[in-house]
């Protein structure tokens, strides 16, 4: 069999989607080449670059993707020209790459005004990551920067650079932002939440010039200047004044060219020439260019159907809807959100205190709705785009759709039962209920299983919730009962129990498994129901009572290691600590032959003790002032911290001190799994806060405080909870946030899979959290401040308790230890012996 | 040739904390000691199975929780918390990684004997 030559010119989302599609099609050989020095990214999400993430976060390339046969990438290999007669492509590196069939994804670039000075070093556009890589080193030496262009891009451009630190402004042509996607009263409330975040709006502003500043460097490297007169002087400069299509390669090659540009393709995406497609945002279809993810992958889709064979379907244009959040600002745009449909009738709804703009705009006879515009809150956007987009009837009263719902009334909005099976649920992936409806009862029983299986919700996340409304509305049907009971004696959920706890007020396991359980109880419930006790009522975890229900680590307050001998983790707040404890710790070790090992959280780890020593062994660190670490616990460990403004040149707060307040005020609390929190002194992040479940970073007027970020095995950068809070204010948020985890998560569930797991997300948790939802805040931070009010040092309780000292020995009836624990000499220190080196068999 | 059984003294009952196990020396073999109780107080039993946990090469099966599955007592390996039937030392997980039981006798006056094996 010949095998069909595709050259796809372009890597982008787009071009790598049409690679997705035909990935297993033996038939058609593929070369793609990518003038970037990386495969595709993600570039919806390409500000995260500037909160943390990696390029290699940012990358869409599954792993192994490229390794397929016959799928060639080549990297660096920028086409500069077509012929269409002798079918070949050539490359800036002169090689002539023949095709039969050729798709042109090539994109678009940021469009820069023909300003005098748009060439001057720091003038930089926000398209790749190589721009971004030199908007992070220019950040690093500028104070201020400016955003030429106050659309989504530019926006999102804003944060970036308020991300680094910088004075951010923004300067727009148009008398508003966004003025695509808002209307003006849309436009002005959003400038003002752009602005109260500290980022300076100017609109209607013609740059004229760029010239040298006054400021001499830093402070004012460029002068802009404007048509009306004024001048704003910046250290760098970013345009992100709208998109061109990437047209000369079809435009040299001969193909038909829009008069503004952009390669102009039929309903099959096909050019003028039936063996060229064009997809993306290279590609004028009926005049337009689309500006999206989501129309762009429809074409992606489109192509591979047809490159197969399969010539059924069109491209018939796209919604252009969209929701985002910017600055951290919800905007949202269905529809015909500026009303140009003939005979259209608007509601509005203005909540300047809340700071909420809502405009529904429906047709002549109020019977359906064509667009919307939602800034500041826009939760319901899933149901208003369902809405315009199947026209399903509007209720009798439209305007309910957007006023806030009075106490006790009936939830608005749609059931999903409403929508028909063709409802497109996800855009990004072309995901229809009916397509969710199939996979729920091929199995996919939970949100996680569902977009693995659908991929629904994996690209930007907005449908997210309706998702789960489709998953959790199709089990019902199906009769299916969500279970997550703990184990098999309690039929019920962590969240569940923990509130039986509360309000039957129980004290011991034994009372709860009798009252809501059956049998005897298990390894997993009665360390479950342990914590929850803890979090409870706070009693010595040793109390004879609960004694029996801990884990060996809570057992012997160490943690066990394989050799059956334990290690011991001293509380060391905020990683700081005297020349005199490290002595101390130094001394114990030598006197118990202890293997110490620097930990990841700033602590010293003492290995290789035997229980029996384990009391002997505190009592030296409690005399000289430790406590414990908890480090054996589901609870708090470790408060990390760069040293911060006290001794480093660019701390901005005192890290050290809030962490070991921080450390203080949560050492001991126990909670469904382990917690870890760091402090960093400014945004250069030195303590990794982002990776923790609460990590603190100190900003010029205060902290932001980020939540459920995680290590390990299952890396996730931590979302921003809120922004420049005072000390007071963080303490009570996260008072709120760690006992509403504690509250509703689930047994050995960290904060990071918690919130994946929790309906509304980060949103969701910053309206309980900052906004007090719920109702709860008081009662939250009373629940908090009685677990501080009653901490103890369990160790120092420990060694005062003779009844719990007499469990510490190996043998009840001998005062030998246990032989079987043997060590060798490593680099200096102990090491447990191998069983082979023990000569024991092993199974 | 047979020789008597011999038992050996481990402690006294109430030195165990309901729920528990101790490890004890009977012979040159490491046992295990559990004492259960269910949680109204009734049913209160001793069980004695090998202290070595044959996965992890340890000598913790005395640390372990104790518990039920699918109605039979059982610890789990504090290690890797395969489970260990009280009353035989079948592991639940792996035959291949079972321990041995041991006969214990509980006196009239509390005290507990494990006889050797």
């Amino acid at each position: 069999m010949m095998k069909m030559k595709l050259v796809v010119v372009g890597n982008g989302m787009v071009g790598h989607k049409l690679l997705e599609e035909l990935v297993d099609r033996p038939q058609i050989e593929v070369t793609v080449l990518c003038e970037e020095p990386r495969p595709a990214y993600d570039r919806v999400h390409l500000s995260e670059f500037f909160s943390g993430k990696t390029a290699q976060d940012l990358s869409l390339v599954a792993p192994g993707f490229f390794d397929r046969p016959g799928l060639n990438l080549r990297l660096n290999a920028k086409a500069v020209g077509i012929d269409t007669t002798a079918k070949v492509v050539r490359t800036a590196d002169g090689a002539s790459v023949p095709y039969d069939k050729l798709v042109l994804a090539t994109g678009s670039y940021p469009f820069v005004p023909p300003v005098p000075g748009r060439d001057r070093p720091g003038c930089l556009v926000y398209r790749t990551i190589e721009d971004l890589e030199a908007m992070r080193q220019w950040g690093s030496k500028s104070k201020i920067g400016v955003v030429v262009g106050g659309g989504l891009l530019g926006l999102e451009c804003a944060k970036a650079l308020k991300d680094m630190g910088l004075a951010t402004h923004v300067v727009e042509f148009a008398p508003r932002l966004m003025t695509v996607q808002v209307d003006d009263m849309g436009g002005k409330l959003l400038r003002r939440k752009i602005e109260a975040l500290g980022v300076t709006v100017h609109t209607q502003k013609n740059t004229l010039e760029i010239a040298d500043g006054a400021g001499m460097g830093v402070g004012g490297r460029h002068k802009m200047v404007f048509a009306d007169g004024s001048a704003l002087e910046t250290d760098m400069i970013v345009f992100s004044a709208g998109i061109r299509p990437r047209d000369e390669l079809a435009r040299n090659g001969g193909l038909k060219m829009g008069e503004r540009g952009g390669i102009v393709v039929d309903n099959a995406c096909r050019t003028s020439d039936p063996d060229v497609y064009a997809i993306g945002e290279c590609a004028l279809w009926s005049g337009k260019i689309f500006g999206l993810v989501a129309p762009g992958y429809d074409m992606a889709r489109l192509v591979a159907r047809q490159l197969v064979g399969d010539q059924a379907g069109e491209f018939i244009g796209a919604d252009m809807s969209t929701k985002l959040k910017l600055l951290g600002v919800d905007v949202a745009s269905i529809g015909d959100a500026q009303g140009a449909t003939p005979g259209s009738l608007n509601y509005l709804f203005s909540d300047e205190v809340a700071g909420h703009y809502k405009k529904l705009v429906v047709s002549a006879d109020r019977k359906t709705l064509l667009g919307a515009v939602l800034v500041g809150e826009a939760e319901d956007y899933g149901t208003l785009l369902q809405m315009a987009l199947n026209g399903i009837p509007l209720p009798e009263h439209p305007e309910d759709l957007i006023l806030p719902a009075r106490q006790g009334a009936a939830p608005k909005g749609l059931g999903v039962d409403l929508l028909p099976a063709s409802a497109s649920i996800c855009s990004c992936n072309n995901v229809s209920k009916g397509d969710l409806c199939a996979a729920i009862s091929g199995g996919a029983a939970s949100l996680g299983a569902l977009k693995k299986c659908t991929k629904a919700a994996t690209s930007c996340g907005g449908c997210q919730p309706l998702v789960k409304q489709v998953l959790d509305a199709e089990l019902k049907k199906a009769g299916v009962t969500v279970f997550n009971h703990l184990c098999e004696h309690f039929a019920h959920s962590r969240q569940e129990l923990f509130h039986l706890v509360k309000i039957g007020n129980h004290k011991s396991f034994d009372e709860v498994l009798v009252k809501h359980g059956k049998g005897r109880g298990c390894d997993i419930c009665k360390p479950a129901v342990a914590s929850i006790l803890a979090s409870v009522n706070n009693e010595f975890v040793l109390k004879p009572r609960h004694a029996s229900t801990q884990d060996t680590n809570d057992y012997y307050l160490a943690n066990l290691q394989k050799d059956g001998t334990y290690s011991v983790v001293p509380r060391i707040p905020g990683g700081e600590i005297t020349p005199e404890k490290l002595i101390v710790i130094g001394r114990v070790a030598q006197r118990f032959g202890l293997y110490t090992k620097i930990t990841g959280g700033q602590r010293i780890d003492l290995f290789g003790a035997r229980v029996e020593q384990l009391p002997m062994i505190w009592k030296d660190l409690i005399e000289a002032g430790f406590e414990s670490g908890h480090a054996y616990g589901k609870a708090l460990r470790t408060v990390k911290s760069c040293v911060g403004s006290t001794w480093c040149r660019y701390g901005v707060q005192d890290s050290v001190g809030m962490a070991i307040k921080v450390e203080e005020r949560y050492r001991g609390m126990r909670s469904p799994h382990k917690l870890k929190m760091a402090v960093s002194g400014c945004t250069r992040e030195c303590a990794e806060a982002q990776s923790k479940d609460v990590g603190v970073i100190a900003t010029e007027k205060g902290w932001n405080l980020f939540v459920c970020g995680n290590g390990g095995m299952k890396p996730r950068h931590a979302d921003l909870l809120a922004s420049d809070i005072d000390d007071a204010t963080l303490v009570r948020y996260i008072d709120r946030f760690f006992m509403f985890y504690i509250r509703t998560g689930d047994r050995l569930q960290r904060t990071s899979v918690w919130l994946e797991n929790l309906e509304g997300g980060i949103d969701y948790v910053r309206k309980v959290i900052c906004e007090d939802s719920l109702g709860i805040g008081a009662e939250l931070e009373a629940e908090m401040q009685k677990l501080v009010d009653t901490y103890e040092c369990e160790w120092k309780k420990a060694i005062n308790t003779p009844e719990t000292l007499r469990r510490f020995r190996h043998f009840v009836n001998s005062p030998e230890p246990d032989t079987n624990i043997q060590f060798v000499d490593e680099r200096g220190q102990i090491r447990p012996m191998t069983r082979l080196e023990k000569n024991e068999e092993t199974v | 040739m047979t020789t008597p059984p011999r038992w050996t003294y481990v402690c006294r009952r109430d030195d165990i904390v309901p729920n528990t196990g101790v490890a004890a020396k009977v012979g040159q073999a490491q046992v295990a000691v559990f004492r259960v109780v269910a949680p109204d107080g009734e049913d209160e039993a001793v069980f004695a199975i090998g202290n070595h946990d044959p996965r992890s090469g340890a000598n913790v099966i005395s640390r372990g929780l104790v518990g039920d599955v699918g109605g039979e007592l059982v610890v789990a390996s504090p290690v890797y918390k395969n489970h260990f039937c009280l009353r035989t030392g079948r592991c639940l997980e792996d035959e291949s990684w079972s321990v041995p039981a041991f006969q214990v006798q509980v006196s009239e006056d509390g005290l507990v004997l494990v006889r050797e094996a």
